[in-house]
C-alpha cells in the first residue's frame, strides 16, 4: 500500500510563499507527474514529500502514518535526482547497496537485492565500475537501481531525464514506463517537459506559481483544460489564443466575434458570460485546417512553413497581427506570403473568460481549479 | 617564404627553446646548491666555480658533524605535522559547517578569517614573545605548533571550504535519504569524495609550516629550532661551510620540493584563497 | 580549549544519529551543530588576533624596556614619536616600500610573460613548469644563503665568474648593492608564485575567444593586449594582494644575509621592529612600531578584501 495524502501544504522560504496550500491525493500504483514551468514549485513539492525541505504548515500522510516531520530516511521513499547524485567514490554495487548497508541489512540479502535490481536494469556487467566510467544513460540506471533496492513505497524522480541527449531520453522514458509496470510501484515524477508528462503519467498535476492548476489524466488535460494556463502548457505546438468578444450566449452555445474577423458559434455552456464580454478563443494547431483563399471568412497570410515529413506546421498571421500555428498534412505546399483561409473544428475549440477560466462544455460539471 | 606549417613549427621550436632557457635560469640556484652539496669545502670555494669535480658524499655522511641535523629535522617534522594535524581538526568541521549550513554570517566569517592573515607578524611579535616567555613556551615545539596552526588556519579553512563547495548538495541529500546520519554523511560520503582536496590542503599546510622562518627564528633557540633556523645558523661568518650548508639545505628542501611538484595544480587554489582554480 | 569544544560538536552529532528527527527538528539541530563546528576555529583566531593586539596597544603607550625593569609608566604617544622620528624608521619605511614595489613589479611582469610563454605546447613543457615553480618551495633561509654564498659571492660566486668571463670586475653585491641583492633574492622566490597562479589562470582562457580574435585579424600582440591581459586581470590582482601581505613582512632573507646593514640600508620595518624588541629590548617602542606596521598592512588588507573578497565569495 502507498497512498499519499497532502493537505493544505505550505512552504515559505525567506518570506516568499513557494507552495501556497496544496491538497493532493496520490493512490497506490499511480504514476503521477508534476509538471509546470520553472519556478512553479514542482521540485519544492517533491522535496517536501521527500523530507529534504522543512514544511512550513500543512500535513503529509503516507497511508495512515503522518510523515510531515519525519526524517527523510524513515519515510520509505527513494529519490532519483536530476544530477543522479551517485557517490563518485563507490562502485555501482556499493552505490546501490549503501542504503541497505546503513540500515544493517544482512549481507546475503543485500547481495540478492542488488543483483535483482542489476538484472532488471541490465547493469550486471557494470557492478564493479565507478560512476565516472559510465555513460549518462548507465548512470541514470544506477540512480534508479539505488532506489529500487530499497523497495520504497514511493519512488520520487526529480527531472531525471533532463541531463540526457534527445535519443537517450526517449529510450529512458520507455524504460521508466516499463519499470513502472514491472515493479507495480507508486511513482512521483517531476518534469518541465510536457511530453514526458503526457507519455508517462496516469495522473498529471499541473503546477503554476505554487498552486495546482489542474489534476487529471493526460487526455483530460488535453481535452478539457480548466484554464488558459493549462491549455497553453499541454500540447505541442502550443494552442493559439485569439482575442474575441461575446456576441450571443445561452446554455448550449456561445457566439463570438474574433478580433481578426470571423464570427463562430461554439457548443459551450455560455451561462457564465454575457454579450460584450472580452474572451480568448483557443484552438490547437491540429484542430484547424488550411484552405485556399476565400474558402472561409477567416483569411490569413502564410508566414513560414516547416516540413516535418508526416506533418507540416504552418505559421500564419491574421490581418490584425495575431499569429497562430496550424498543422497541415505532410504534402501541404504553401508559399511564404500566400493568402489562405482557415477552418477551425469548432467542437474542439475553447473559450476562456477574462480571468483565464475555461468556459465549460454543456452538461460538464465545472471543474475546480 | 615559409609555409604555414613550417612557420608554426619554427615558432614552437623558438618558444620551446626560450621557455627552456628561462626555466633553466630560474632553476639554476637549486641545481647549483645540489651540485655544491657533493663538493668538498675546498672545491666549493674554488674560484672560478667548478662545474666538473670529483663528487663526494662526505657532506651527507657527516651531516651531523657541525650541528645535530637530525635533531632539527625531527623538530621540523613534529612541528609541521603537528600543526597540520590540529589545523585540519579545526578547519574541516568549520569548512563543512560553512559550506553546507550556510547562514547570513558565513560570508563575513570567511572574509574575517582571511583578514587575520593580514595581521603582520611583527605587529604581535612583542606580546607573543612575552606571553611565550610567561607560559614557558619559548623554544618549545608546542609553542611553534600553536603558532603555525593559527597562521595557517585561515588558508586551510578557505581551501577545504572551496573543495566542499564543489560537492553537489544532491549527493549529500541522497545520502540522507539513504539513511545516513550526519556522522555517516561526513565519514562515508563527504570525506572520501573530498580526499584529493584534503590531501592538497594538508600538503600546503606542511609546505608553509616547514618553510616558515619568522616565528621559528624569533621564538626558538637550540631546543625546538626547526631546519629553517638551523640553516640560518650557517649565516655566521666563522669558517667556510658552503658544501655542508648545501647538503643540509638540499636535505631540508627536498621533501617539500617534491610535495610542491606533486600538488602544484591544487595548491593554486589555497595560495590564491580560492580565487584561481 | 578548541579541542574540547570540537568534541562537544561531535557529541551533538552523535546525539542526532540516535534520534529520528524530522526536517524541522533536524534543521534546528543542524544549525546548532554547524555553529559548534565553526566556533573552535573562530574562537582560536579571535584570541590570536585580539589578545596580542590589545597587548601591543597597551605596551605602545607605556615605557617598557626589558633591560631597565621598573616603573612601566604611561607615556602616551611618546613611543610613537620616538619610533617615527628615529632615523631607522625613515630608512625602514623607504626600504619596505622599495622592496615591495620592486618585487611586485618584477614578479608580475615576469610571471605574465612566463605564463604566456609556457601556455603553448612544446617539448618538455611539464618539466619546464616544474623547474619554474620550484624556487617557491625553497625555505627562505636556504634561498637567502644559497644566493649569498654560492651565487652572489664576489670571489667564488657563480655571478662573479660570469662577470670575469666577460672581462668585468665582479660586483660585491652585499657591500655595494645590498638592497638590490635582497630584491633579487626575494624576486627569485616570488616569480614562481606569480607563474604558478597565472599559468593556471591561463588554462581557463577560452580558446574560442582567441580563435575568434584571430579570424578578426588580431596578431599575437593584439591578442595578448586585448584578450590575454584582460583575462589575467583578476589573477594578477590576486597575486599583487597576496604578495603584498607577505612582502611587507620579509624578515628571514634580511636576517640571514645582511642583518639589516650596512647601516640601515637593508632594514625594513619588520626587521626594525625585531631589532628594537629583541636586540634592544625596547618593548614600548617596538610595540608602537608594530602598530604602525599593522596599520600599513590593514590598508593593504582593506584593499584586498575590497578588490578580491567580493569575487571570492561570489564564485564560491
Amino acid at each position: 500500500m502507498a497512498n499519499l495524502t497532502i493537505r493544505n501544504l505550505k512552504k515559505v522560504f525567506e518570506g516568499i510563499e513557494i507552495i501556497k496550500g496544496i491538497d493532493l491525493d496520490i493512490k497506490d500504483h499511480e504514476f503521477v507527474v508534476f509538471v509546470g514551468p520553472s519556478g512553479c514549485g514542482k521540485s519544492t513539492l517533491l522535496r517536501l514529500i521527500a523530507g529534504l525541505e522543512e514544511v512550513t504548515s500543512g500535513h503529509i500522510h503516507l497511508d495512515d502514518k503522518e510523515i510531515t516531520d519525519m526524517a527523510p530516511a524513515k519515510r520509505d521513499l527513494a529519490m532519483v535526482f536530476q544530477t543522479y547524485a551517485l557517490y563518485p567514490h563507490m562502485s555501482v554495487k556499493k552505490n546501490m547497496s549503501f542504503a541497505l548497508d546503513l540500515a544493517g541489512v544482512a549481507k546475503s540479502e543485500v547481495e540478492s537485492k542488488v543483483s535483482e535490481a542489476a538484472r532488471i536494469l541490465e547493469l550486471d556487467h557494470l557492478l564493479e565500475r565507478k560512476p565516472k566510467a559510465l555513460s549518462g544513460g548507465q548512470r541514470q540506471r544506477v540512480a534508479i537501481g539505488r532506489a529500487i533496492v530499497r523497495q520504497p513505497k514511493i519512488f520520487l524522480f526529480d527531472e531525471p531525464l533532463s541531463n540526457l541527449d534527445a535519443a537517450l531520453r526517449v529510450q529512458m522514458r520507455l524504460e521508466l514506463a516499463r519499470l513502472h509496470q514491472e515493479l507495480n510501484a507508486t511513482m512521483i515524477y517531476v518534469t518541465h517537459d510536457q511530453v514526458e508528462a503526457m507519455t508517462l503519467a496516469d495522473k498529471v498535476v499541473v503546477l503554476n506559481g505554487g498552486n495546482i492548476e489542474q489534476v487529471g489524466s493526460p487526455l483530460e488535460l488535453y481535452r478539457h483544460p480548466v484554464n488558459q494556463f493549462v491549455a497553453g502548457f499541454i500540447g505541442t505546438p502550443k494552442m493559439a489564443f485569439l482575442n474575441a468578444q461575446v456576441k450571443a450566449s445561452d446554455a448550449a452555445s456561445v457566439t463570438v466575434a474574433l478580433d481578426s474577423g470571423p464570427v463562430y458559434t461554439l457548443p459551450l455552456d455560455g451561462r457564465t458570460v454575457k454579450v460584450g464580454d472580452v474572451v480568448t478563443f483557443g484552438v490547437r494547431p491540429e484542430h484547424i485546417q488550411v484552405a485556399d483563399a476565400g474558402v472561409s471568412e477567416f483569411s490569413v497570410k502564410l508566414d513560414v512553413t516547416e516540413h516535418l515529413g508526416a506533418d507540416t506546421y504552418c505559421y500564419v498571421k491574421a490581418p490584425n497581427g495575431e499569429t497562430l500555428t496550424v498543422r497541415a498534412s505532410g504534402d501541404y505546399m504553401g508559399r511564404y506570403g500566400q493568402e489562405v483561409s482557415l477552418v477551425p473544428e469548432l467542437a474542439h475549440c475553447h473559450l476562456f473568460d477574462a480571468e483565464g477560466r475555461a468556459i465549460p462544455k454543456p452538461g460538464a460539471p465545472a471543474q475546480a481549479a | 617564404m615559409l609555409s604555414l606549417k613550417q612557420t608554426r613549427h619554427l615558432r614552437t621550436v623558438l618558444i620551446g627553446s626560450l621557455a627552456w632557457l628561462v626555466a633553466l635560469a630560474i632553476f639554476f640556484p637549486i641545481f647549483w646548491m645540489l651540485l655544491t652539496s657533493f663538493k668538498t669545502e675546498i672545491d666549493a670555494f674554488t674560484s672560478p666555480p667548478q662545474l666538473f669535480f670529483a663528487p663526494t658524499l662526505e657532506n651527507y655522511i657527516h651531516i651531523d658533524e657541525r650541528s645535530d641535523y637530525f635533531h632539527y629535522a625531527w623538530n621540523s617534522v613534529v612541528v609541521s605535522f603537528g600543526s597540520t594535524f590540529i589545523g585540519m581538526l579545526l578547519a574541516v568541521p568549520a569548512a563543512y559547517s560553512m559550506a553546507f549550513f550556510e547562514t547570513k554570517r558565513t560570508k563575513n566569517t570567511l572574509l574575517w578569517m582571511l583578514s587575520t592573515k593580514m595581521l603582520p607578524p611583527v605587529g604581535v611579535l612583542v606580546p607573543i614573545y612575552l606571553l611565550f616567555k610567561d607560559f614557558g613556551l619559548l623554544d618549545t615545539k608546542l609553542g611553534l605548533v600553536i603558532i603555525y596552526t593559527l597562521i595557517n588556519l585561515p588558508i586551510m579553512v578557505w581551501m577545504v571550504y572551496t573543495y566542499f563547495k564543489e560537492i553537489p548538495k544532491d549527493i549529500l541529500e541522497a545520502a540522507r535519504l539513504d539513511g545516513a546520519t550526519p556522522g555517516q554523511e561526513i565519514y562515508r560520503v563527504l570525506l572520501p569524495i573530498a580526499k584529493g582536496g584534503l590531501a592538497s590542503t594538508i600538503l600546503l599546510s606542511l609546505i608553509l609550516s616547514w618553510n616558515e622562518a619568522f616565528w621559528s627564528l624569533n621564538l626558538t633557540a637550540s631546543g625546538a629550532a626547526p631546519l629553517t633556523a638551523l640553516v640560518a645558523s650557517y649565516s655566521s661568518p666563522e669558517g667556510l661551510f658552503w658544501a655542508k650548508l648545501s647538503a643540509v639545505s638540499t636535505l631540508a628542501c627536498a621533501p617539500i620540493l617534491i610535495f610542491g611538484w606533486l600538488s602544484q595544480k591544487q595548491l593554486v587554489r589555497g595560495l590564491s584563497f580560492g580565487a584561481v582554480k | 580549549m578548541s579541542i574540547t569544544s570540537l568534541q562537544a560538536g561531535v557529541n551533538t552529532a552523535s546525539d542526532m544519529a540516535t534520534g529520528s528527527a524530522g526536517p524541522k527538528l533536524q534543521k534546528r539541530r543542524r544549525s546548532r551543530v554547524g555553529l559548534a563546528m565553526v566556533s573552535p576555529s573562530v574562537l582560536a583566531l579571535l584570541v590570536w588576533m585580539a589578545v596580542p593586539l590589545a597587548m601591543t596597544i597597551y605596551f605602545s603607550l607605556i615605557r617598557y624596556n626589558l633591560l631597565y625593569p621598573g616603573d612601566n609608566e604611561f607615556v602616551g604617544l611618546e613611543n610613537f614619536y620616538y619610533f617615527l622620528t628615529d632615523e631607522g624608521f625613515v630608512a625602514g619605511a623607504f626600504n619596505t616600500l622599495w622592496l615591495v614595489l620592486s618585487v611586485l613589479a618584477i614578479s608580475v611582469v615576469a610571471g605574465v610573460l612566463i605564463a604566456v610563454l609556457v601556455d603553448t605546447p612544446f617539448f618538455g613543457r611539464g618539466i619546464v613548469r616544474v623547474m619554474l615553480i620550484s624556487p617557491f618551495f625553497i625555505m627562505p633561509t636556504v634561498s637567502a644563503l644559497v644566493w649569498k654564498n654560492l651565487l652572489l659571492h664576489p670571489v667564488s660566486g657563480v655571478l662573479a665568474a660570469v662577470w670575469r668571463f666577460f672581462g668585468a670586475t665582479p660586483i660585491d653585491w652585499f657591500t655595494d648593492y645590498p638592497l638590490q641583492a635582497i630584491i633579487l633574492i626575494v624576486s627569485w622566490q616570488w616569480i614562481p608564485f606569480a607563474v604558478l597562479i597565472l599559468m593556471t589562470a591561463m588554462q581557463s582562457l577560452d580558446q574560442e575567444q582567441k580563435d575568434a580574435a584571430r579570424l578578426d585579424g588580431a596578431g599575437p600582440i593584439a591578442i595578448f593586449w586585448h584578450i590575454t591581459l584582460p583575462h589575467l586581470a583578476r589573477p594578477i590582482a590576486v597575486v599583487i594582494m597576496i604578495e603584498t601581505i607577505f612582502l611587507l613582512s620579509i624578515f628571514a632573507e634580511i636576517f640571514t644575509t645582511t642583518g639589516g646593514g650596512p647601516g640601515y640600508e637593508t632594514t625594513n620595518l619588520a626587521f626594525l621592529i625585531y631589532s628594537q624588541a629583541l636586540l634592544q629590548f625596547d618593548v614600548g617602542m617596538a610595540s608602537a612600531g608594530g602598530l604602525i606596521a599593522v596599520v600599513i598592512a590593514n590598508i593593504a588588507a582593506f584593499m584586498l578584501v575590497r578588490m578580491i573578497g567580493k569575487n571570492l565569495t561570489d564564485k564560491a
